[in-house]
């Protein structure tokens, strides 16, 4: 009698250690996901916000319905209207042009030195590679005053190469120390491979390291697209009308008015800067996921 | 930068492939090193000469010119000063706030004057630097730490968390001047009437929002990637063992995140120490929203030597502030970044 009173008394404690444990869990769930909720309502809503602004009649800007509402796509044709003089399409041309030059130099000088820092052993290495950090974090306004003047004595003011130059001063380091810690992933047992079938070392890094990089470079290279596309500092005091990028054109976006800013097309010229940044992003988050799970593989 | 100050220096793997510092060293090594150094150097050249050409020579430029005098008119006097060696004056006129008296000599800033914002911007940068980067940790290590764990649609969490790192910085600040408008959405949301960017400290406030927004995310996935080295048994021990989860939080996240965590930190601080182009378009740096970097902008029409010397002020600063983590907060930039993702095999 005693002991089976004992034994169902220990089941019932049992069962409810059981369900508060599994309630703890559920709470724990419950909690993530409501977490998760609140870091994409965080991460999102402005840009949702400056979305469903940019399909909004101008009459109704200040419109807070979380829906769109009064959807028109006339701000897209004010925001590449010049009569205001706003040069949105040229921006955006320029921006582009900008950004493959800066990268495409940035890439071509930065591969070779992120194969030295990954690979080679050599003095001075934590040198090199503690300069170029400090490059990267170096504040832009440290240089903007000499290149201003100097860029004023040689008539380079307003010309697309006053832009570029300074520009790599921030996206080389930025690619150098980005591709050498992909590059210190990457197989390389394949290029002793190489080398003992009687390859060069130059040989084995361009027949064999270059296509395995390739995913690595093409991650590295839209790194440095963004970097170089967001760049306004610079840019805000050495462009002209003419050569000016998209974010000193939606700074400095002018409307009818002088006293009214344009927010719902100024929101739509965002709106086309970021959109295809957002898609390159996702698409580069996978490159990532693939390179590490790659590596981890082996 | 002080590349053995990290907290294991005696753990550090050799660099590269081969185990040049363990075993006594050979000749044939030695010819390796030799031939590898000849290597790198050449492989090398073209990022330092580049970087050469774009940094340390402006950098260089920047010191010779900030011990210039500003040739030009003199707007107190009319008259036209000649330029020619200043010595430390520009730099004694900064950080004493004193500006060129009509007479000869210096006397103390007028109100208004870009001479007499120095030290409220540098109070502005070193407010914004504290405020946003703290307020980046906090949000920034909850977002990882809920990052990291499994559940259903995590990987749209991450991607979402993009998104505001993704959109340019002069996009975001137009985005928030819109929503912190008199009529905008904040407003109408939380039932408030404030002109946000009207006066002092709603100002900063606007800012420091904005900033804390855009950046969250670049410390969640530093953090998060921190987070992920640390392998699931060192949980699964100490709760056999009992830990609470607070403990495990204290006594294993804390102290093995705590490199990447440093690291991010720094980092966002050198970043938020240069900020500009946020406050630049969100307030124009009106109402004390002045940076140096803007000080240094709106110096630059001025006066070339006078703003060469207030740049290099500010990055004797960012400098400092570096050193100090490096030096004594074992914030290892070199090597973390070296051994960042995974060990090296």
């Amino acid at each position: 009698m005693t002991t089976s009173t004992a034994s169902t008394e220990l089941r019932a404690r049992q069962d409810a250690g059981r369900k508060t444990a599994q309630n703890r869990e559920k709470w724990a769930q419950a909690r993530t996901y409501i977490s998760a909720a609140v870091i994409l309502v965080w991460c999102l809503a402005p840009a949702y916000w400056m979305v469903v602004t940019a399909f909004r009649e101008v009459g109704f800007t200040y419109d807070t319905s979380v829906l769109p509402t009064h959807v028109t796509m006339d701000n897209f044709t004010t925001a590449f209207d010049t009569s205001f003089g706003n040069r949105f399409g040229q921006a955006l041309l320029n921006s582009i042009f900008i950004g493959i030059v800066v990268t495409a130099v940035s890439l071509l000088i930065g591969v070779f030195a992120a194969y030295a820092l990954a690979r080679l052993n050599f003095r001075f290495k934590f040198l090199v590679l503690g300069f170029i950090l400090g490059a990267s974090m170096f504040p832009g306004v440290a240089l903007i005053t000499p290149l201003f003047q100097l860029f004023t004595n040689i008539g380079w003011m307003g010309t697309y190469q006053a832009l570029i130059v300074p520009s790599i001063s921030f996206v080389l380091p930025l690619t150098v120390y980005t591709l050498t810690s992909f590059f210190r992933e990457m197989p390389w047992e394949l290029e002793e491979s190489a080398r003992v079938d009687g390859c060069t070392q130059g040989q084995a890094f361009r027949k064999v390291i270059m296509p395995l990089a390739a995913p690595a470079i093409f991650t590295t290279a839209i790194l440095a697209f963004i970097s170089s596309w967001n760049e306004f500092l610079i840019a805000s005091q050495l462009s002209s009308d003419a050569t000016q990028p998209v974010t000193v054109a939606i700074a400095n976006f002018a409307g009818a008015q002088p006293n009214q800013i344009p927010y719902t097309a100024i929101m739509a010229a965002g709106t086309i800067v970021t959109i295809p940044l957002v898609i390159l992003v996702l698409v580069f988050q996978r490159k990532i996921v693939a390179g590490l799970t790659a590596g981890a593989v082996k | 930068m002080a590349t053995e100050l990290g907290p294991t220096p005696a753990t550090k793997p050799a660099s590269g492939g081969t185990p040049v510092h363990h075993a006594p060293k050979g000749v044939g090594e030695d010819n390796q090193i030799l031939s590898q150094g000849k290597w790198a150097s050449w492989l090398l050249a073209p990022t330092i000469i580049a970087l050469g050409i774009v940094i340390v020579y402006p950098i260089i430029s920047a010191i010779i010119m900030s011990f210039q005098k500003d040739a030009g008119l003199d707007p107190a006097t009319g008259l036209f000063t000649e330029g020619g060696p200043a010595g430390i004056q520009n730099y004694v006129n900064w950080l004493g706030q004193q500006c060129a008296a009509p007479g000869g000599g210096t006397v103390a800033c007028p109100p208004g004057t870009l001479g007499g914002q120095f030290w409220n911007a540098t109070g502005t940068t070193f407010l914004f630097t504290a405020v946003t980067v703290l307020f980046e940790t906090i949000l920034g290590f909850w977002m990882a730490m809920i990052m990291a764990r499994t559940f259903k649609g995590r990987s749209i969490v991450r991607a979402a968390v993009l998104v505001p790192w993704a959109i340019p910085t002069a996009v975001t600040a137009q985005l928030w001047l819109f929503m912190f408008d008199f009529n905008g959405i904040i407003n109408k949301l939380f039932n408030v009437s404030i002109l946000w960017t009207g006066s002092e400290w709603p100002a900063k406030w606007a800012v420091i929002i904005a900033d804390t927004w855009k950046t969250t995310p670049f410390m969640a996935l530093l953090i998060l990637a921190g987070l992920q080295m640390i392998p699931a048994e060192v949980y699964e021990a100490a709760k056999v063992d009992g830990a609470t989860a607070w403990q495990r939080f204290r006594m294993i996240t804390l102290p093995l995140v705590k490199p990447a965590l440093m690291v991010a930190i720094l980092f966002r601080t050198l970043d938020a120490l240069r900020m500009f182009d946020l406050p630049y378009i969100l307030t124009g740096g009106a109402n004390n929203t002045t940076t140096l970097s803007i000080l240094v902008i709106n110096q630059i029409r001025q006066g070339f030597n006078a703003a060469a010397a207030l740049s290099t002020i500010t990055f004797i600063i960012i400098f400092l502030v570096a050193f100090i983590f490096v030096r004594f907060l074992g914030a290892n930039v070199v090597e973390q970044s070296g051994a960042s993702g995974k060990g090296k095999k």
